[in-house]
């Protein structure tokens, strides 16, 4: 039977992230609450807007100050870049310890000696992704995405599809670009070719994706149930149909996200209940009974032990499978 | 229905560089109200007064991928507006600034259309700031203001002691042509009293008729205010005096600008005949209708129908039981362009029980 121990924190949870293999809990007041032979704490913004964990074990975060950060496990944070008032509203960790963060119509790239390049949009910078290979950023937009190779000075390529593009995320394999879109719906490049994949049907819109474990399926929110996308071909999910798993009759899917190693997603609901659902055979298990709000983060520990989980309600907390 | 007293309201301010809406923001962020408002801007700009509650944002204009003009929204506040309300408890209120080329339509529709946006807001009501001054040539040079002036609720006519008597009363015609049914306000220094520009519930189909009394009434000559009527008496003078403004195709000499407003009357209607004539007229001429607010009397129903819409958006509900001895009619006002009135007026009476 699954166990929880459950962070009872005030306030939105914006991101989850094992740090050194400690639970993190990002809220939206700013602070960073820390499972870690007790709850600890430190504030890093007035404001928090986004967070990603980043390769060198730290968690990379952007706020309403103009600030981003790296917070490490120890409680420590670098402020790594401050753009004066404005809201930083997207952040992604690269290679080389490079990031990169959004704010209006610009995205910084900082690299890890410090430099900044300023990459200036036509429109709003509204999700920004690191590919898995090379030093690549992906920024969607409006209408379409945007792939800048910001170490050198060549031409980013554009990838057009008409309609607001919200979030970005690149296949582990580097093959495709995946974008969640303002419209219920999801919208791909295989890149290759740039030939285009429409993923629709949902009836409300995708805030969360994760790839499974090799890039073999790519799950999604945005409907009563996880809608799995299946990836292992060239084309992608072309003329395949989704899986469907953790169908429930009127509660929206809010966060999805795949184990590190077996083909088993965590599903957490609108009304905090999450599920845990197999692809093979669709079999679910209960992680976690429903809370006060619904389930908007959750993170797998390094060996898929443990989900660590946050709501916007605040009723945050994690979840071991293994006892 | 507690998510529903848990929205946030959102008051949008339109008008032209000039017409005063920094003056209202700024008196709106520093009297004393016991409010706390968050303000979306476009450029920080003139508001002297430093506070964290004042976000700036580029306007994002939306489209999506069907084109649908009536599905396009400002994704620039989808993503402030989730932003302020993932920290709820710091302000009661929030107030959009949009500049005066902005079309208004985009703003409301992001809170009907974005879902996530809609289930934490509720539009309160578009508010006007309009410069008598040079009303007349914004309305010859631009469709955005007489756009504005067609969305509003609430019409704030500054500057009014820089004109005539005569000129204020042209420019307050116009806007009554544009818009018969907006609350229209005559300040100086846009010293409007703030109640009547926040918290109106306009879009509130409960609350949209027990504000604006008159909101349908323009063409009733003999309105007379009953001992229950507990609108604010004092700013009716702007009200009363327009009632014989109203008939279409009398022109003022500002007049000709493209929005109209077409009001139409009918008895009791089918509604097996009504909602499929209102879904299919909005869609039809979706594109072209403004706004749209009606009271509907639906045959062998004890309560009366409220209707409002923005483009192809439209909401009803019933609001309340007629009265005895009230006259059960029905009631609705488009407010748009290109509008074939006698199309409307004719297929609306077909829909007659």
């Amino acid at each position: 039977m699954p166990t929880v121990a459950p962070l009872d924190l005030e306030g939105h949870c914006i991101a989850v992230a094992w740090l050194n293999n400690i639970p993190h809990f990002a809220l939206a007041d700013g602070v960073v609450h820390r499972l870690d032979d007790g709850h600890k704490s430190a504030e890093l913004h007035d404001g928090l807007l986004c967070a990603a964990p980043m390769p060198d074990g730290r968690l990379l975060t952007g706020g309403e100050d103009g600030k981003v950060c790296a917070l490490s496990s120890e409680g420590s944070a670098e402020l790594l870049a401050e753009i004066g008032r404005k809201w930083v509203t997207s952040v992604a960790a690269g290679p080389q310890g490079a990031v990169a963060f959004a704010s209006g119509r610009v995205a910084y790239v900082r690299f890890a000696d410090g430099r900044v390049r300023e990459l200036q949009h036509p429109r709003s910078v509204e999700g920004l992704a690191f590919a898995p290979k090379g030093m690549r950023l992906g920024v969607a937009r409006y209408n379409g995405a945007t792939l800048h190779f910001p170490a050198t000075e060549g031409k980013p390529t554009e990838l057009e599809w008409a309609g607001a593009h919200t979030g970005i995320t690149f296949s582990p394999d580097g093959n495709f670009l995946v974008t969640t879109m303002q419209e219920n719906a999801l919208h791909g490049w295989k890149l290759a070719d740039g030939k285009h994949m429409r993923m629709t049907g949902y009836p409300g819109k995708v805030k969360s994706f994760s790839w499974s474990d090799r890039g073999r399926w790519l799950a999604t929110s945005g409907a009563p149930a996880a809608i799995v996308w299946p990836f292992q071909g060239k084309d992608g999910p072309m003329g395949k149909a989704p899986l469907e798993l953790g169908t429930r009759g009127n509660v929206m899917v809010t966060q999805v996200c795949c184990h590190p190693a077996e083909d088993i997603v965590a599903i957490g609901y609108s009304d905090g209940m999450i599920l845990a659902a197999r692809f093979a055979d669709a079999k679910e298990v209960l992680l976690r009974r429903p809370g006060k709000g619904g389930v908007t983060a959750m993170g797998w520990d390094g060996e898929g032990r443990r989900l660590a989980f946050g709501s916007e309600a605040g009723d945050c907390g994690v979840v071991d499978i293994s006892a | 229905m507690s998510e529903q007293n848990s929205q946030i309201p959102v008051t949008v301010l339109t008008g032209y560089l000039g017409s005063g809406k920094t003056t209202l923001l700024n008196r709106i962020l520093s009297e004393d109200h016991g409010k706390r408002y968050a303000v979306i801007v476009n450029e920080f700009g003139e508001i002297g007064i430093d506070n964290d509650l004042i976000v700036e944002s580029d306007e994002e204009i939306y489209e999506m991928n069907n084109g649908c003009v009536c599905c396009t929204v400002r994704g620039d506040l989808v993503r402030v507006v989730e932003g302020l309300t993932r920290r709820p408890g710091r302000f009661d209120a929030i107030i959009v600034e949009t500049t005066g080329l902005a079309d208004p339509a985009p703003v409301a529709q992001t809170f009907f259309m974005d879902d996530d946006v809609r289930a934490k807001t509720k539009l309160d009501a578009v508010v006007a700031l309009v410069d008598a001054k040079h009303l007349p040539l914004r309305l010859k040079d631009s469709r955005e203001a007489a756009d504005q002036i067609a969305f509003a609720d609430v019409v704030v006519l500054n500057k009014t002691d820089l004109v005539s008597p005569e000129e204020l009363a042209a420019v307050e015609a116009a806007v009554r042509h544009i818009n018969p049914g907006a609350r229209i306000h005559k300040t100086e220094r846009a010293g409007v009293a703030l109640s009547d520009v926040l918290d109106r519930g306009a879009f509130d189909l409960q609350r949209a008729l027990e504000n604006d009394p008159h909101f349908l009434d323009h063409d009733d000559h003999d309105h007379v205010c009953g001992p229950d009527c507990d609108h604010d008496h004092h700013h009716h003078d702007h009200d009363h005096d327009h009632h014989h403004h109203h008939a279409h195709g009398e022109l003022s000499p500002i007049h000709d600008v493209g929005v109209t407003s077409i009001s139409l009357r009918g008895g009791e209607m089918d509604p097996k005949k009504f909602f499929p004539w209102i879904q299919k007229t909005t869609q039809v001429d979706g594109p072209n209708i403004l706004r749209l607010k009606g009271i509907i009397a639906l045959k062998d129903d004890p309560e009366r129908y409220v209707v409002q819409g923005v483009h192809m958006i439209v909401e009803g509900d019933h609001q309340r039981a007629w009265k005895d001895g009230e006259k059960r009619e029905s009631r609705l006002v488009f407010i748009g362009r290109d509008l074939d009135m006698e199309r409307l007026k004719r297929t609306f009476e077909a829909c007659q029980a």
